[in-house]
Order: C-alpha cells, then structure tokens, then sequence
C-alpha cells in the first residue's frame, strides 16, 4: 500500500517537474511569437540586411555541416568500433568544446588560427585568410557544432549490431565497402539526429563567430549577431529576425526527424 | 538588489537544489552593505572597477557592455541601480521616457585611431585609407562607433569612401574592438584614448586631427525609484568630485566639457 502510494506520489512529482521544464523552456519562444505581429516577421524579411544575415547563416552552417559529415562520420566510426590505450582521451577532447563557453571557443580560436595564433604564420604564408572574412565564421560553426555529430554519430555506429558486421565481412566485403554500405546506413537516423543538433547549434552560434570573425553585414554577420545588432535600436526588428531564424532552426529540426523517421529516437540512445 | 528580488533568486537556488544561497544570488553583501548594480559602457571598465573598490556606500557590482545595449535593456525593463554611458545622447533619452534621473555629464574621452604596438601598417590617418588595411569601428548604434562615424563625416569624401571599403567588423562595443587589436586581426580600430592605456602597451595610439575630433562625453544616472537611491546618488557625486573622479583621471578620462548642472 505504502510503496503504490509512494510510487504514485513519485509520478506525480516527477510530471510536474516535466510541465515545470516544458513550460521553462518553451516560455521565452512563445513570447517571441506572442511579442511580434506576424506582419513584423514579414517586414524583418523585407529588411536587406536581416535577408543578407539570414542568407550567410544558411550558407555558413550548410558549408560546416558538410565539413563535420565527411570527416566527423568515419572519425566516429573508428571512435566506436576500435579500443585502443588512450581513446577515453581522445573522445573527452573531441568533446570538449561541447561544455566549453563560445568566448573560450573565440579566444582558442584566435589564439590557435589568428594572425599571431600558433598556426597563423603558417596560413598567413598559403595565402589563408580567416578573421574577418566568412570562411572564419565556416570555422567557428565547425568548431562550436562538430563534437555534437561525433558524440552522437559514435553512439549511432556502436549500436549498430556487431553480427550484422560480421555477415558484411564474411561475405567478403571490405572494411570500406562495409563502413559505406552496412554501417552508414544503419547507423543513419543516429547520424541524421546527431547532424540536426550540430546544425542548430551552428545556426545559433554567437560568442565564437563575433570573437574570431567579427561581425560585417554580407561577409560575417550572422543571424544571431544581426539580432544583436538590432536589439539597441530596434527591438521589434530584433524580435522579427528571432522569430524568422526560430521557424528556420525548428523547420530543420523536424525536416531531418523526419528524414531519419521513427526510429530517430532509439537509435539517438 | 532588492529584497523581492532577492527572495526570488533564493526560490530558484533552492529549486536547483540547496547551493548556498548568498553565494549564489549575492544578497545581503559581506558585511550588511546593499548591492549597488552599475549598468555601464565598456570603455569604463578599468576606471570604473577602481572606483567600485573604493566606494564604501555599497558594495558595487558592474554589468559593463555597449551603451546602446544596456539602455535597450533599460528599456526593456531591466533595472540597476545607475546608468553610464559613453555619451550624452542615451541618459537624456532615457530621461525623457522616464526611466533615468537627470543625468549629469561626467567625463569626456579623445577618440583615436589605434593600432597593434608591434605593427606598422598604419601609422596615420591617411594610411587608413590605402588598399588592404583592415579596419574595426563600432557599430553605428553604439557611442564609439557612431563618434566614428562624426569622424569619418568630416573626410573628404573620396577618403571616407576609401576607409569605410577597409571597415571589416562593426563590434557590438569597444572591448571587441581592442581584442581584435591586441591580437593582430585587424590592422587598427577607431577607439578611446584610455583604451589604448588600459591596454597595457599591447596598443599604440594615432591622434586624431582636433579638426576631426569628436567631444565624446560620458553621462550617468540614477534609475528612478531604486532602493538604493542615496547610494546611486553618492556613487554619481564620487564620480564629480570624489574618488570616482580620481579613478577616472588615473585612467585618463579628462574632466567632463562643460560644468555639470547643480556643481
């Protein structure tokens, strides 16, 4: 009697700590929604310099998300399917800039690729050029947005079933052949999931991208530093562009969920 | 900070779970002196942190961005204590909505054109206008970059055009500025004089033609209704006469252009 009854309280604790949660978390988005007229959305996409903002964000995080799948997919892949001394390591640097603040991510950036960086002699000399032009904010979003791919891409190919690996290679497939045509594609809605969290974390990266590429209408300022921008001196615009780059992350959200279908959800485990 | 306010913040310390609550919200100060919250420019940093160790009517806890920013978080409701900007133009403003005492002029600063200690690509005015020289200015809405612009208004035309093609970066305040500087990514920055200083000889600084020269004055004021309105009050007097004045001229601010009204 007393454990059903402690089971229920618990329930019931633990279903007003998710309505608490929802109710945090969704609040500041349904006030951009309920702040802005739908007309204001409208006019921020007639504002040049919001479309412009909004075009390089687009472009930017579509060039780093290509980046982060051709090298971070086979990077996770061996992450998950070989032990070796020191791989703990490994995988804990990968994922670091995961926990580390986007001002730490700017200063390791300037002090790792700036022009008096460790290698900034070395791409001052092939004639590579980062702050200040757009490939800086491409690095920036790859940076800040990659340990999201690998964390998730290493968990999708790990729970890929080892005897469906071993069919692959007896049937004579190679490594590759079977990493192309047996792993990838079971390990897809994990990797799909996993590219749907780096993109919006590219798409919302702040703090890295004004530090190491500064901020320049067309060339390096993205949507969220063009909503900074605003909110001084127009905090209506600044709500519009918000709301217009909410609908935009959301729409890709749930344009890559359901991509991956179903399944999205286990195998994100 | 105020006590309603400060009960809220202990409701959330103790939702998350019993961290030590004074530790977390700051209530109550060390020794029973109120919390005095000081909204200001970036490019008071360093004066203003000396002033806040010496003032004893408070202890003063400091929210320093660009001042553009912070009077739109004004206007959004957001309330400390005092508010300083880089100009003039934000806490009249701000009076005139009613969300700031009478301000009063404090300081006034030099713009210059600053530029990494260690380089020599640009060591004039003119230099800023050559091909290939990268530029940082302060966006338009904040003081440093709108001063900037009443710089460059003042160029023959040809030149500004020239050296609004080398602006690379509009930062949101001057410390986006000054790190752009120190670490080389960009060849010089419009910024004030006491930057440079503050910055500890990682920067040279270009003077400005008096021609060209802007008058960049610093205006402050107390928030209406604040708890803490004779602190906000002294920590504003220190600033005309007392410690706060020494603070900033130690940090190379000049006294402000014009008397300040009631002095």
């Amino acid at each position: 009697m007393t454990a059903v009854l402690r089971g229920r309280w618990f329930a019931l604790l633990a279903t007003a700590a998710l309505a608490l949660a929802l109710a945090f978390l969704a609040l500041p988005v349904v006030a951009i929604f309920v702040d802005v007229a739908p007309g204001r959305v409208l006019s921020s996409l007639g504002d040049p310099a919001a479309t412009d903002a909004l075009r390089l964000s687009l472009e930017t995080s579509s060039i780093a998300m290509a980046i982060v799948v051709v090298v971070a997919t086979p990077a996770a892949y061996l992450l998950a399917t070989r032990s070796f001394r020191g791989r703990a390591l490994l995988v804990t640097l990968a994922e670091l800039p995961l926990v580390l603040p986007p001002a730490v991510a700017g200063i390791g950036l300037l002090a790792a690729l700036g022009p008096r960086g460790i290698l900034g002699p070395a791409l001052a000399d092939s004639g590579i050029q980062l702050v200040l032009q757009t490939a800086g904010v491409v690095v920036a979003l790859t940076f800040v947005s990659a340990p999201f791919y690998l964390r998730q891409g290493q968990a999708a190919f790990a729970a890929v079933d080892p005897a469906l690996v071993e069919a692959s290679r007896t049937l004579g497939a190679d490594e590759a052949r079977t990493f192309a045509r047996v792993m990838v594609p079971l390990a897809m809605p994990g990797l799909l999931a996993g590219l749907a969290l780096a993109w919006g974390r590219a798409l919302g990266e702040f703090g890295a991208t004004l530090m190491f590429a500064g901020s320049f209408r067309g060339v390096t300022q993205t949507a969220p530093l063009a909503i900074y921008d605003r909110f001084a001196t127009d905090f209506p615009g600044a709500l519009g562009l918000s709301a217009v780059l909410v609908a935009v992350s959301a729409a890709l959200l749930m344009s890559v969920k359901l991509l991956a279908g179903p399944a999205t959800f286990h195998a994100a485990r | 900070m105020s006590r309603t306010r400060c009960s809220a913040l202990a409701a959330l310390a103790a939702l998350a779970g019993a961290i030590p609550i004074a530790l977390v919200t700051g209530c109550g100060g060390a020794n029973g002196r109120p919390i005095l919250t000081v909204s200001a420019a970036s490019s008071l940093r360093l004066a203003f942190a000396d002033y806040g160790r010496q003032f004893r009517a408070a202890r003063v806890s400091f929210s320093f961005a660009g001042s553009d920013e912070l009077a739109a978080q004004i206007r959004q409701g957001v309330r400390p204590d005092v508010f300083a900007s880089a100009n003039e133009a934000l806490p009249d403003q701000l009076h005139a909505a009613g969300a700031l005492e009478t301000p009063v002029v404090f300081a006034a600063n030099r713009l210059v054109i600053a530029v990494p200690a260690r380089s020599h690509r640009v060591r004039s005015l003119a230099d800023l206008a050559k091909p290939g020289v990268t530029i940082a200015a302060g966006s338009p809405s904040v003081p440093v970059g709108s001063y900037t612009r009443t710089v460059l208004a003042r160029l023959a035309p040809a030149e500004r055009k020239a050296v609004l093609a080398n602006v690379r970066s509009e930062e949101p305040d001057v410390a986006g500025i000054v790190g752009k500087l120190s670490q080389g990514a960009i060849d010089a920055g419009f910024v004030y004089a006491t930057d440079v200083r503050g910055a500890g000889g990682a920067l040279a600084a270009i003077e400005l033609p008096a021609a060209l020269r802007p008058t960049v004055a610093y205006g402050a004021g107390a928030i209406p209704g604040t708890r803490h309105a004779a602190q906000a009050r002294a920590f504003i007097q220190g600033l005309l006469t007392g410690a706060g004045r020494e603070a900033l001229q130690r940090a190379g601010f000049q006294p402000p252009p014009r008397r300040p009204p009631g002095s």
